[in-house]
């Protein structure tokens, strides 16, 4: 029997209510109806008093999590989808990670993102946040990309003392199935890697790391052997596993769904010119989305986000430089 | 909606008015000083004073109780701070930068709080508190401590045109919750004036919208908030879910002590809402021979002493130490070596 990456998720937050009486759940028809993803399906019958609906007030549902957390509870925030969280920005960057550096006192919100692009969902249901909330201080930004990622990830996430804003891909939800939902479970601050290759090195993270795979698969039969590394969380960034692997490989390429101004591969990329400058035999590469708002028609969808060809082709003018 | 009128009487009241009152005094004094230290220059940043809501807002800290109760004060609430149990030296503390201070030279003036005594630290962004008390008192619903409890914050004319404290007031009014919003109408946001801020006759009229509770008051006038704001407290302590508050009043003083508000009308100084609440209570006061001049000459005497010790003490205290700071906004330390 599989368990998809939303299955994983939904686990997580069943686990977390079962064993932890500070856990709530609370966001935009999440209760009865399950979630607009079916995230929280059957969770409010099963813990009833620990699953609320909210109003739609992305600033108010925040405001609302972090005076529960000074009150020493722990929720969980569904945002239906990660581009509304901008209504939600100033309490998430302003009251919440603010916090603990002001007064002491932490507050341990969990913030869900389903982020992301899918076919046909358009501007405003496909944005990648992750780099938006990693640029400011007090919050730790994760970004699974398998399934047993996505459950132990979202375990940690809950019991860090500390506002996390778990990046959780749509397109990965029900396309993403594992065995189980045990991997190899790594401390959050750790990269993985998922493939290891010595020709060059793919840093991503989130769905991203399944198109590099892909790309890396394909390159193959050109005699090309990419090592792939999955950051999981952008924030703390495993800046070392990065700088091991492009010692291995002399060539960088990091690659990310999100716009391409800034963001964590402009990070990654930064931060290995900066440490690393002598391990690379080329100019380090960066691949991300086009610098337009996410488009609706599949066409234009397919060719604004990176894909399995388009990182082929950045990897070969990396590899050939 | 109703605009009560004064009906306190009789010995209990009696002692909440002076209690009230000796709030106002202690805020009124201090907030002098801080304003001959900013104008000295002694003070980093900017000073706030709650000139002309004395009444209101101590009148509300007066209301709640420290240790069961919530108070979310804004920039104009040093009455309602000191009347809720703040001591003075955490004001003096964090204005003069101690490191001592509650907020340890990381935030300044009115940002300072101690949220687990029940008083949140507020942003510079209005209306962010409103849902972050809802919050509060959310989590004490689930826990099951929110039996007679109360929730209070207040905020001002401008703060009614966030849509944060849309979604907070509604996210309060949808649970129920025992909420105080008190706005102090002081008919300036910084120098917007209430006809390029709202459309409404009277912002007590938005609590219909939200189906709660909402009175007005005359926010100069002492006995008129002992009355109506207790009121607002009584009702939502006992289950009436939130209570809209509106005061109407004129700010005393600038936005700020670097501002002379000389764009506030002759006319509306010189007006009923011009009058200082804190004249008005002392005359109240004695009128209804709750307190007589002579106690509150020795008042006054004792709460300069108690300002003056207050200030000493913070001026001497160093300030935070940027090398022995510790520059982390996480409350969290990774063990993976260079993770950040």
């Amino acid at each position: 029997m599989s368990v998809t990456y939303i299955d994983a998720i939904r686990e997580a937050q069943a686990t977390l209510l079962r064993e932890d009486p500070r856990v709530f759940l609370y966001g935009q028809d999440i209760g009865r109806f399950g979630g607009a993803f079916k995230a929280t399906k059957g969770l409010l019958e099963e813990f009833p008093g620990r699953v609320f609906d909210s109003p739609i007030s992305e600033d108010a549902m925040i405001g609302l999590a972090v005076g529960s957390a000074i009150e020493g509870l722990r929720p969980i925030v569904e945002m239906q989808f990660a581009d509304f969280s901008s209504v939600a920005f100033n309490q998430i960057v302003n009251q919440a990670a603010t916090h603990y550096y002001r007064t002491g006192i932490p507050v341990p919100i969990t913030v869900r993102l389903p982020s992301g692009g899918t076919a046909g969902s358009g501007p405003f249901h496909s944005q990648s946040m992750e780099g938006i909330y990693a640029q400011y201080p007090g919050l730790i930004v994760l970004t699974p990309a398998s399934v047993s990622d996505a459950y132990h990830m979202l375990i940690d996430a809950v019991a860090f003392d500390d506002p996390v804003i778990y990046c959780e891909h749509k397109f990965l939800y029900r396309w993403l199935k594992a065995e189980s939902i045990n991997g190899d479970r790594l401390p959050i601050g750790q990269a993985r890697i998922v493939r290891t290759g010595k020709h060059a090195t793919v840093v991503a993270y989130s769905a991203m790391v399944h198109e590099a795979v892909r790309a890396a698969d394909s390159l193959l039969k050109d005699g090309w052997e990419i090592e792939v590394v999955d950051l999981r969380s952008v924030k703390p960034l495993d800046i070392d596993t990065v700088l091991a692997s492009v010692a291995r490989t002399g060539r960088l390429l990091a690659v990310g769904e999100a716009f391409p101004w800034g963001g964590v591969t402009a990070e990654v990329v930064s931060r290995v010119a900066d440490e690393g400058f002598h391990l690379l035999d080329a100019p380090p590469l960066r691949h991300n989305s086009r610098d337009t708002p996410v488009p609706y028609h599949p066409k234009l969808w397919a060719a604004h986000r990176p894909t399995p060809e388009s990182i082929c082709q950045s990897l070969r003018k990396l590899l050939t430089f | 909606m109703e605009m009560q009128k004064p009906t306190l009487d009789g010995a209990t009241n009696r002692e909440f008015l002076r209690s009230v009152f000796h709030s106002m005094l202690r805020a009124r004094i201090l907030e002098n000083k801080l304003s001959s230290l900013y104008k000295a220059g002694k003070i980093v940043g900017g000073v706030y004073l709650g000139r002309g809501q004395e009444a209101v807002s101590a009148t509300l800290g007066t209301s709640l109780v420290q240790g069961r109760d919530v108070f979310a004060p804004l920039i104009r609430d040093q009455a309602g701070r000191t009347a809720f149990g703040e001591p003075l030296i955490d004001c003096t503390r964090t204005y003069l930068g101690s490191a001592q201070g509650p907020m340890r030279g990381r935030d300044g003036n009115i940002h300072r709080g101690r949220p687990d005594l029940g008083v949140p630290a507020m942003i510079s962004h209005l209306g962010s508190q409103v849902s972050l008390v809802a919050g509060m008192l959310f989590a004490k619903r689930i826990k099951g401590t929110l039996d007679g409890t109360v929730g209070a914050t207040c905020i001002g004319d401008g703060a009614s045109s966030t849509g944060a404290f849309h979604e907070g007031l509604n996210l309060a009014a949808v649970e129920k919750l025992p909420m105080v919003v008190v706005i102090a109408n002081n008919q300036f946001a910084y120098s917007t004036p209430n006809q390029r801020q709202f459309a409404c006759a009277d912002l007590v009229e938005k609590a219909r919208g939200y189906g709660i509770g909402g009175l007005a008051v005359d926010g100069t006038d002492l006995l008129a908030c002992a009355s109506v704001i207790t009121e607002a407290v009584r009702r939502a302590r006992q289950g009436g879910g939130p209570q809209l508050v509106v005061a109407h009043l004129l700010r005393l003083s600038g936005h700020g002590e670097h501002d002379d508000a000389s764009y506030v009308p002759d006319e509306i100084r010189k007006g009923h809402y011009g009058r200082d609440c804190l004249e008005v209570a002392m005359r109240q006061l004695v009128e209804h021979h709750h307190a007589t001049v002579d106690e509150i000459y020795a008042w006054q005497d004792e709460v300069a002493e108690e300002v003056q010790r207050a200030v000493a003490q913070a001026q001497q205290e160093p300030g935070p130490d940027p090398y022995r700071e510790v520059w982390s906004a996480l409350s969290h330390t990774f063990s993976h070596p260079t993770a950040q």
